[in-house]
């Protein structure tokens, strides 16, 4: 077992170093970051200056080694665009990301499963057909245009939930939380619906086709045939058996809920990592752009590096083949 | 004496809480400012936010007049035409309490003269500035500078000793990542003192009642909320529904639907930035053309031929949606130096641009690059879409090469590009501002932005010779000349000036400012 772990370590380790290396010679198609560093006045000696200062004169490997170096004693470097650490910025920005997205993950897992779980039981009833339809809206529509439309429809329209921004939050130590203001509710709704609806679909839709899947198992049958009540065979015996891969599924989105949020945040001015990013594109700020990219490999190499581990213990066929 | 004052003071607080109540202005734009200090940063959205706070010797008011801030009054000296006299505003107070001097107004200019200020290069001609009693200060500079106080609008006074108590006398090292006291606190003499501020999300300021100008002004809105909303979808929205009441950049296609939303109206008025074509004259063979051995933008014919075929009319209606002016000349109208005429020397002549392409070798046409940003100025993109269309009709294959800012701004400074979008705003309101940066040739200081090429020792000299040109008279002799050969020499293709509209509820009163800086002091609310 041990062999394997460190092995697949070793991988991820290779997978996080090589995705950095793309970040990094990606950077210089992004555009030159002293253009916008320096105002229009600026003269030719101000742009060598600074572009010697930010070490960009240097070649992308050297570029990438230092910021390696740097990285891995917890230093990220100072943003160019607003002149603060890149950790600090993170450690700002991360709160109001992670509870949208916890939010979402929440919304997304209870009402996919609910959703799912009455679709196959009722699985020819009307309420059922017309969830089924209605969540392949959820599925095709781009997450920008449900944004706008429920900024349209709640916001202007009703007048019932803000557009914009994370209301009133309650700072606690480095914590900064909207969950306890009626304000900083309110802000939640919206954006936690628009990123969490295709998860919601997505999750609705794969726990239908299982649970379609275990009721035509045999054991269900038996268990019809005993005589037990349909409440104990849906909930007790079949949704536990279309759990498993459920939950494998679940995991693996709740990384991308958190890389994703980028659309989100950007039409709900949602203050988290994803908008940072965006802006940290546009003003090309290589070290914030650089340690997002990094942070959110790290995220997905060790999600899928834990997945990987637990499949191991539960089928040891993978054990034997990874000799 | 200070009884009736008490009285008085206690009067106006109770009549302004029971007339006047709390009015909020809850403001909206695309961008936040950079950073508090007011010496880094050279940079629009930062000094809006400055502006509130704090204040310069002088501002412009909408029609881009000297307005008296901190200084009240300012001449040339009469027996030396190298130094300047101001005479400063008596009575006025920082946010702390500490009074306004001479003092304070030395300690700025030094401070805004360091080697990580930001500000140097607007001021670099003063050599020195002294206090001549507490409330006089003369400002030397290396030369007679006829046009020094154009570069003071936005050149803030911090208070001296506020500013060595907190240990913040140097401008923040803004690419080392340097915080100090001064980029997140503020002490100024403006009429709104900072109650909060996160960056990129939410800051708070609050009306200074102990203002100098508290009875000259409106002064009507007693606290300011500001809110960068990055995307023009949700900013719009936040307006229509009631969440904010101001808001700058706004959208050109939803115009329409707020100024005919209950409640709302846009208000418009033409910016300071004119848009246009450059072209590389200067090469002996372009990159970016499929002419070999041979430069067509050399020829002045070419230059006009293109600019003829522009339909100026055509792009305001369709592409801008009527939200700009046909320009003729690369001056927006408030600048020295700008005249109706030559603005209007702009036409479209299909039929003599074809028969200019024919004589100048050029009939059968030729294929170039056009180098445009897309996410810089309003519909840009677009607008270069419409030039391709344009310039087809006369035989010009151009090949559009729309790209992010980052990347198209290097192109023109690096000279990689032939034939390329650029937009300009003076904030000088004075021509030498354009002739130093586009007209003048290239080199490591002057002329940083001209990539056309067009090098001309005469010129050159004249635009040398105006900075310290004290005769204003000749001065302006000297700038119409130059104006006269750029038109001439077709050295840019102009397209339009941008026209800038502000979004606000009915109650909001206020006009826009040309250069995108709205003073909240000057705001009624009904």
């Amino acid at each position: 077992m041990l062999p394997f772990i460190l092995k697949r370590v070793f991988q991820s380790f290779l997978v996080l170093v090589v995705t950095g290396a793309i970040a990094f010679s990606m950077f210089t198609f992004v555009g030159d970051p002293i253009d916008n560093m320096l105002g229009q006045e600026r003269t030719m000696e101000d742009v060598e200056r600074l572009r010697t200062q930010l070490g960009l004169d240097r070649p992308v490997p050297v570029q990438y080694f230092k910021f390696l170096n740097e990285a891995v004693r917890g230093n990220f470097g100072v943003s160019y665009r607003q002149g603060r650490e890149v950790s600090e910025i993170i450690m700002e920005r991360a709160p109001a990301t992670l509870e949208l997205a916890a939010l979402s993950a929440i919304f997304a897992v209870v009402m996919g499963i609910a959703l799912g779980v009455f679709t196959a039981i009722r699985r020819d009833g009307f309420a059922a057909n017309f969830i089924m339809s209605a969540s392949l809206i959820g599925v095709s529509l781009p997450t920008f245009l449900i944004g706008i439309l429920l900024i349209y429809l709640f916001s202007v329209e009703l007048g019932w939930l803000p557009s914009f921004g994370r209301g009133e939050v309650t700072k606690i130590g480095g914590w900064t939380t909207g969950f306890l203001t009626e304000s900083g509710l309110k802000a939640l709704i919206l954006p936690a619906i628009t990123l969490g609806l295709y998860q919601m679909t997505l999750i609705m839709r794969l726990v239908r086709s299982e649970m379609l899947e275990v009721l035509r198992q045999d054991y269900i049958r038996f268990a019809r045939a005993r005589g037990l009540s349909n409440r104990v065979i849906n909930y007790r015996h079949a949704l536990k058996n279309t759990m498993v891969p459920v939950i494998t599924v679940i995991g693996l989105q709740l990384g991308a809920i958190i890389a994703f949020a980028i659309i989100t945040e950007t039409v709900f001015q949602w203050p988290g990592l994803g908008l940072l990013f965006i802006n940290a594109i546009q003003f090309v700020d290589i070290p914030v752009m650089a340690a997002y990219l990094m942070m959110i490999s790290v995220m997905f190499v060790v999600i899928n590096l834990l997945v990987d581990i637990l499949y191991a213990f539960i089928d040891p066929r993978l054990r034997v083949s990874a000799k | 004496m200070k009884k009736t004052s008490t009285i008085l003071a206690v009067a106006a607080l109770l009549s302004s809480t029971a007339v006047v109540n709390a009015e909020t202005l809850k403001w909206a734009r695309a961008g936040d400012a950079l950073t508090l200090d007011p010496h880094s940063q050279n940079e629009g959205p930062s000094h809006t936010m400055r502006h509130q706070m704090y204040e310069p010797l002088i501002i412009r008011d909408t029609s881009g007049a000297f307005v008296p801030t901190l200084a009240t009054d300012w001449a040339p000296k009469a027996d030396n035409p190298n130094v300047w006299v101001f005479n400063l505003r008596q009575g006025v107070k920082f946010h702390d309490g500490a009074d306004f001097t001479a003092e304070d107004v030395v300690f700025s200019f030094e401070r805004a003269k360091q080697p990580n200020s930001d500000m140097k290069e607007l001021i670099g001609s003063i050599t020195a500035v002294r206090a001549v009693g507490d409330h006089t200060v003369e400002i030397e500079t290396d030369g007679p500078n006829p046009i020094l106080p154009s570069n003071l609008t936005n050149l803030f006074m911090m208070d001296k000793g506020w500013t060595e108590a907190n240990n913040t006398v140097n401008v923040q090292d803004f690419e080392g990542g340097e915080i100090t006291f001064a980029t997140t606190n503020v002490n100024g003499t403006g009429a709104y003192r900072l109650v909060s501020r996160e960056p990129d999300v939410k800051t708070v300021m609050s009306r200074n009642e102990d203002y100098w100008g508290r009875n000259d002004f409106p002064m009507e809105v007693s606290e300011i909320v500001y809110t960068p909303i990055q995307n023009a979808a949700t900013r719009v929205a936040a307006l229509l529904s009631g969440e904010i009441n101001f808001l700058q950049d706004m959208p050109v296609q939803d115009l329409a639907r707020v100024d005919s939303a209950d409640g709302l109206v846009v208000k418009q008025a033409p910016q300071n930035r004119v848009i246009f074509f450059g072209m590389n004259q200067g090469a002996d063979d372009l990159e970016a053309d499929n002419v070999e051995g041979k430069n067509p933008l050399a020829d002045v014919r070419v230059r006009k031929a293109m600019s003829m075929a522009i339909n100026r009319d055509a792009i305001r209606q369709v592409v801008m949606r009527g939200q700009s002016q046909p320009a003729g000349m690369i001056a927006p109208p408030f600048v020295n130096g700008w005249t109706a005429a030559m603005d209007g020397e702009s036409s479209t002549d299909m039929e003599g641009a074809k028969a200019l392409m024919a004589e100048a070798g050029y009939g059968d046409g030729f294929s170039i690059r056009l180098d445009c940003p897309n996410d810089r100025y309003i519909n840009d993109e677009a607008i270069c879409q419409a030039a391709v269309g344009m310039l087809g009709q006369i035989g010009i294959t151009v090949n559009l090469d729309a790209i992010p800012k980052a990347q198209h701004f290097p192109k023109i400074t690096d000279s990689k590009t032939d034939f390329y979008m650029l937009g300009w705003g003076v904030p000088t309101y004075d021509s030498e501002y354009i002739f130093n940066f586009l007209v003048h040739g290239r080199e490591s200081d002057i002329g940083t932005w001209n990539g056309t090429g067009f090098n001309n020792a005469d010129i050159n000299a004249k635009i040398k010779s105006l900075a310290s040109n004290t005769d204003l008279d000749a001065r302006n002799a000297d700038i119409a000349a130059i104006w006269r050969v750029v038109q001439d020499e077709q050295l840019y293709i102009p397209i339009h000036h941008q026209v800038l509209n502000w979004g606000m509820s009915e109650g909001v009163g206020i006009e826009v400012d040309p250069e995108d800086q709205p003073r909240v002091k000057y705001f009624t609310m009904n």
